[in-house]
């Protein structure tokens, strides 16, 4: 909402020297959020002066265009000793004797540079005359502005006057961004009372105004669906002049606060919206045909508006309708035929009060937010429309002639006010601040309150205007912003003795910290992907993980879907850092993932006057997708840099593995890491994670095919895990381990093997057969070569023995490490390398 | 080694004669100290204290003497060689010291050089900033809460008061799941984290939210349909607005430093009220622009807009099974990239968001 501060004074008696910034300043302390301060105006320096043009002499150029040289009277302050000035024009549109309007040499236009007497098209221009644009009134530049005989203010100025009082060129604009619940403050009459309020001076009402009594002989009026329009008056103007130009004052003001000046009549009826809050309809009364009928659409009806859009109506939409069907949607915009056109004479003036509820579906159905829905769903005051169609007829009639017709419709009642009573120390309690029971009462009176005392209570009658009072808090709120939230005092809290942060809590920040430490740098990425990621992935047309919850309305129609693994998000993102040269990346994420619940139904939407039922609450639950937690890494390029020191060392599936493992250890976890085949990951280099049985993750290389798609380096390592099964597996308590004393006996096999065998069972038969004297088993090489030969791989092993009462005899080790010896043998058909 | 021989006349053993032990300990001295390094030394050593050396084998001759002419020739061989053992052992720790010395300095290296082997890892600092925000709270005595990304419809808005056709409804620009009707949409603000909370602890409850939520704005410089917001909720006996001010206060102080203050300015928010917006004092000029010049970062006003806070409205208390006669409370919500670029300065909203490790890695684990 913009108010030009000279339009404000008009109804609050503001101290002369408030500036806009001073009173911005102390609305904003009462609740007003300030969006801009605007001085138009500022920037223009005279003379800017009215002129009569004395002479034309039109001169056709080489390059096809016509200039004019003029002489122009600019009264005899300006004017050379030739009684005027010669200046050039290119514009055609004025003639001899017009007044217009003149920056002479050293003046200063919105914009470029001073004006200075100039040689162009082989004259001395000593001056310029100005079109609307460049005074910043209007846009049209291919014009000058030729002043109006017909407007009062123009008619009575002579050459020399300023033409910056004249054109109101000057003023200062407040703009507020207001909040939902201050309808009131989306007009002058809102904004004025709050000044009021700030400066403590008196507030002059201009809704207040004699209205006459309604009567049957106004433009008939039938209201069909009275619970979505409540009031509906018409007032009528008949013999106004369409042509009649809408006075200077008027469409600056109208223009300043934001709105384009279009006509006399459309101008006025938002000049009144403007002024009081109060969205007004004006019809051309010779294009309804019958009495305005007030319903709900039918289904398949449509209408025009006035956006030159066609419209299909649905069954809630409030409509304005005549004879011949819809011509508007009612509160929210017009049809085009009964619209205000350049040759309407007789204007029938709507003003209603519509239920917000109603206005703001239709809108947003429409997706038609308007200046007049904008105020009809947030809540105009019920009161206004009869002295706000008196306003529209009285400035129709007092700037376009014609009268207003004797007629007066009023149709429906204002909704009762409401009353609200609250303990006079609820605003005290709930604010903090010392405010005693008379301090409350006057503040609610302050702020247009009816109250009632008795004793310790107050019944409370809000304003028509604040629609938004229901509940005793609010009346805290409206006597908290006069106090001033500034005097709420700083109190911090005892808050009972907690319990920290939950153990899962502290185990995410230790999977985040172990990644970091282990050279993995975090990255949070967007969860919306689609299906080209999932063929990028290559999964199967049957994979789970295209089994996605999905976004109705995404940013993007390519990714519709939120993501079931964080691979897509994390490969995207190396992409962009090798993209920018960083081509040795360790990335990591940790983030919830979305799976659908199958069969789940829609969740309820529950009452709000009581707390839900534990069956209604499950119910809610159970319509919530399944979000765990899981975290990713991706690397590729070196993980070890070469340097000085030698070469370095690729990032590679094995990596990949142990930032699982190094998550599992930083809780204390045991995993399994196995051979698997699952997409995207090299089926040849793929491992599962398996934890207690259930696969939890995969790690390993991905798919050549998957890093072509996705724009990564071949051989890209990838890993991810469900981070909340893992963290489930954490043992809250680990147990101490318990471990001997006694020299260690080491011994160091090697054990020749098929090619295919998996190290990691060869280890477990090791441990299975060396016996309870084994302390660890360490695969500490992998040989293949001629030596073994084909299709063959040598394993070395070390294992330790340590017994935990004694010093174990060379005999007892050489037998336990041939038993283990064997078992590998008969299980593995391991052959021992001695 | 010849045996003991009577008729032996020791003056005649040449090797024990006192001269020639004399000449022997000389020699063994001059030796010593003049052996230049280790390697010398132990020639030296060998030479003169080995077996082989001239005075090991006097030593031996003593046997052959009449026992009255031993202990004069024991003595003078003993006293020869513990003279030269001494000076051996002098000599090493002089020549050891010369030794560590010289090794010192020949294997000086050049620290200069660069160890950048091991990849370098960072947490990303919106992590760590929700972090350091929820042990602000910790510490008071407040609990983490959390709640779900894709949220029921009712908890982000009705129990909030914010009704199906309640006009605020439309400034969050939602994302709704599909289908259309089906009540889940991707949380608009941590807020709904209140409503759980309430409905899931008895109060007392100072519960702190960090999370992530979701709007549809692009991604430009200042915005990103996927950010972070914090969230408080205190519901307790006798709370006020005075408390909700003193939070603030300490919130602010510990995450911009001492003396940043706040202040609060009338506002609208459905699931409170008194409602209000909270400023910080500029913690660049401190407020005191434009007195002294011009700040960039709040562009003279001397406060920074943070974050929505308020009284609970004691209709969600209601929607959620709090009796408001016995309970009030106080919740605010603060933007965590709007609070992480004012603290360190970052200038686009891109950067947060695009993942470049240049970004993230000056952060380290902890900011």
């Amino acid at each position: 909402m913009r108010a030009p501060l000279s339009w404000l004074r008009e109804y609050v008696d503001l101290p002369a020297d408030v500036t806009a910034a001073a009173l911005a300043h102390r609305l904003t302390a009462l609740g007003l959020k300030l969006e801009a301060l605007d001085a138009p105006g500022s920037d223009l320096r005279g003379p800017l002066v009215v002129g009569r043009v004395l002479s034309i002499e039109e001169e056709p150029q080489k390059n096809g265009k016509v200039i004019r040289w003029c002489r122009v009277d600019v009264g005899p302050e300006h004017n050379d000793e030739d009684g005027g000035r010669g200046i050039v024009c290119g514009a055609l549109n004025f003639a001899v004797g017009d007044l217009v309007v003149v920056v002479l040499p050293g003046g200063v236009l919105p914009g470029p540079s001073p004006i200075t007497a100039r040689k162009t098209y082989g004259h001395v221009s000593d001056g310029m005359i100005c079109s609307t644009k460049e005074l910043g009134i209007g846009d049209d530049h291919g014009g000058i502005l030729v002043l109006d005989p017909r407007l009062d203010s123009d008619a009575a100025v002579k050459p020399g006057d300023d033409a910056i009082a004249l054109l109101h060129l000057r003023d200062d604009v407040i703009e507020f961004e207001i909040n939902p619940d201050r309808a009131y403050a989306l007009s002058l009459r809102g904004l004025a009372r709050e000044a009021a309020l700030a400066y403590d001076v008196p507030f002059r009402d201009p809704a207040v105004r004699e209205v006459p009594t309604p009567n049957d002989s106004g433009y008939p009026v039938r209201v069909e669906a009275p619970d979505g329009c409540p009031v509906f008056a018409t007032r009528t103007v008949t013999g106004f002049d369409p042509k009649a130009p809408t006075p200077r004052w008027l469409a600056r003001r109208v223009q300043l606060a934001g709105m384009r000046p279009i006509s006399l009549a459309v101008d006025v009826t938002n000049y009144v919206m403007l002024e009081l809050g109060q969205p007004i309809h004006g019809y051309d009364g010779d294009r309804l045909s019958g009495p305005i009928v007030v319903r709900r659409a039918e289904p398949g009806e449509r209408l025009t508006t006035l956006d030159d859009v066609k419209r299909d109506l649905d069954p809630g939409d409030l409509l304005i309708t005549d004879d011949r069907g819809p011509i508007g949607l009612a509160g929210v915009m017009g049809g085009q035929e009964t619209e205000l056109g350049d040759t309407t004479t007789h204007v029938v003036i709507e003003a209603a009060y519509f239920d917000p509820v109603s206005i703001f579906r239709t809108a947003r159905r429409h997706k038609l937010p308007s200046e007049a829905s904008k105020r009809f769903e947030r809540g105009v005051d019920p009161l206004l429309p009869s002295y706000a169609a008196d306003r529209v007829a009285e400035l129709l009639v007092a700037h376009g002639g014609g009268a207003i017709s004797p007629g007066v419709t009023y149709v429906g009642r204002p909704p009762e006010g409401r009353t609200v009573t609250m303990a006079a120390t609820l605003p005290e309690q709930i604010t903090g601040i010392p405010t005693d029971a008379d301090t409350v009462v006057e503040h609610l009176r302050a702020v247009g309150c009816t109250v009632a005392v008795d004793g310790d209570l107050l019944t409370v009658v809000p304003p028509s205007w604040r629609p938004d009072i229901t509940d005793p808090y609010d009346l805290v709120e409206e006597v908290a912003r006069i106090v001033g939230y500034d005097q709420v005092p700083s109190v911090l809290p005892a808050a009972p003795a907690g319990r920290g942060l939950t153990r899962a809590q502290r185990l995410r920040r230790r999977a985040g910290l172990a990644l970091a430490g282990a050279g993995y740098v975090e990255v949070l990425t967007y969860p919306f992907v689609g299906q080209a990621d999932w063929d990028s992935l290559e999964l199967a047309p049957d994979d789970d993980r295209r089994r996605t919850v999905r976004v109705a309305n995404p940013l993007s129609e390519e990714e519709p879907e939120l993501r079931t693994t964080l691979v897509p998000g994390l490969l995207k993102t190396l992409a962009r850092n090798i993209g920018r040269g960083l081509t040795d990346a360790s990335l990591f994420e940790q983030a919830p993932v979305f799976l659908p619940t199958p069969g789940a139904g829609p969740a309820p939407i529950l009452g709000v006057d009581r707390r839900p039922t534990d069956e209604e609450w499950e119910a809610l639950q159970a319509a919530i997708p399944h979000q765990p937690r899981h975290v990713a890494v991706v690397l590729a390029g070196e993980r070890e840099q070469s340097g000085w020191w030698g070469k370095g060392r690729p990032a590679t599936w094995a990596d990949a593995l142990e930032a699982v493992r190094t998550l599992a250890r930083s809780f204390a976890v045991e995993v399994e890491l196995r051979s698997a085949v699952y997409a995207p990951w090299h089926p040849g280099r793929c491992a599962e994670v398996v934890l207690e049985g259930t696969v939890i993750g995969h790690a390993g290389e991905l798919h050549p095919r998957v890093c072509k798609a996705f724009g990564v380096p071949p051989r890209t390592a990838v890993a991810e895990v469900d981070l909340d099964a893992l963290m489930d597996a954490a043992v809250p308590v680990v147990p101490a381990p318990a471990f001997s004393t006694y020299p260690v006996a080491k011994e160091d096999v090697a054990l020749v093997v098929d090619a295919d065998i998996p190290a990691a069972a060869v280890a477990a038969t090791l441990r299975e057969g060396a016996g309870t004297l084994l302390e660890s088993v360490r695969l500490f090489d992998v040989y293949t070569g001629a030596q073994i030969g084909e299709g063959k791989k040598s394993l070395a092993f070390a294992m330790r023995f340590r017994a935990p009462d004694r010093t174990l005899t060379d005999a007892e080790v050489a037998e336990a490490r041939e038993a283990a010896v064997a078992l590998a043998a008969e299980r593995h058909g391991a052959v021992h390398r001695s | 080694m010849s045996g003991p021989n009577t008729d032996y006349d020791p003056v005649e053993v040449t090797p024990l004669r006192a001269d020639e032990v004399e000449a022997m300990r000389e020699a063994a001295l001059e030796a010593i100290a003049g052996a230049s390094d280790l390697e010398e030394l132990k020639a030296v050593r060998l030479a003169h204290a080995g077996e082989r050396s001239p005075l090991a084998l006097a030593n031996r001759e003593i046997g052959a003497l009449p026992p009255q002419a031993r202990k004069e020739a024991g003595m003078r061989v003993g006293q020869a060689r513990g003279a030269v053992n001494k000076a051996l052992a002098a000599r090493q720790t002089v020549l050891d010291a010369e030794h560590e010395a010289r090794m010192l300095v020949e294997e000086t290296v050049d620290v200069t050089v660069p160890w950048d082997r091991e990849p370098q890892g960072a947490r990303h600092p919106l992590t760590t900033i929700q972090e350091l925000v929820a042990d602000v709270f910790v510490a008071m005595g407040w609990e983490v809460g959390e709640g779900p990304e894709v949220e029921a419809e009712w908890l982000n808005f009705d129990a909030l008061n914010l009704g199906p056709d309640h006009p605020a409804r439309t400034m969050q620009d939602t994302f709704w799941l599909e289908p259309a009707e089906g009540g889940v949409v991707l949380r608009t603000h941590t807020s709904p984290v209140q409503a759980r909370t309430m409905l899931t602890t008895e109060p007392p409850i100072y519960v702190i939210v960090p999370g992530r939520v979701y709007r549809t704005d692009e991604l430009d410089a200042t915005h990103t349909p996927v950010f972070h917001q914090v969230e408080g909720l205190v519901v307790d006996k006798g709370i006020s607005m005075a408390h909700l001010k003193g939070t603030l206060d300490h919130f602010a102080e510990a995450m911009f430093g001492e003396g940043i203050t706040t202040r609060f300015r009338p506002s609208y928010f459905p699931f409170t009220e008194p409602s209000a917006e909270v400023d910080l004092v500029c913690f660049v000029c401190r407020g005191q622009s434009p007195a002294v010049e011009e700040c960039r970062t709040c562009k003279g006003e001397g406060w920074i807009e943070w974050g929505g806070c308020g009284v609970v409205n004691p209709r969600v208390l209601t929607a959620c099974g709090i009796d408001s006669s016995v309970y009030s409370g106080f919740a605010f919500g603060m933007g965590l990239e709007r609070t992480l670029m004012f603290r360190h300065g970052i200038e686009d909203m891109r950067d947060i968001v695009e993942g470049d490790v240049r970004f993230t890695l000056p952060f380290g684990m902890e900011i």
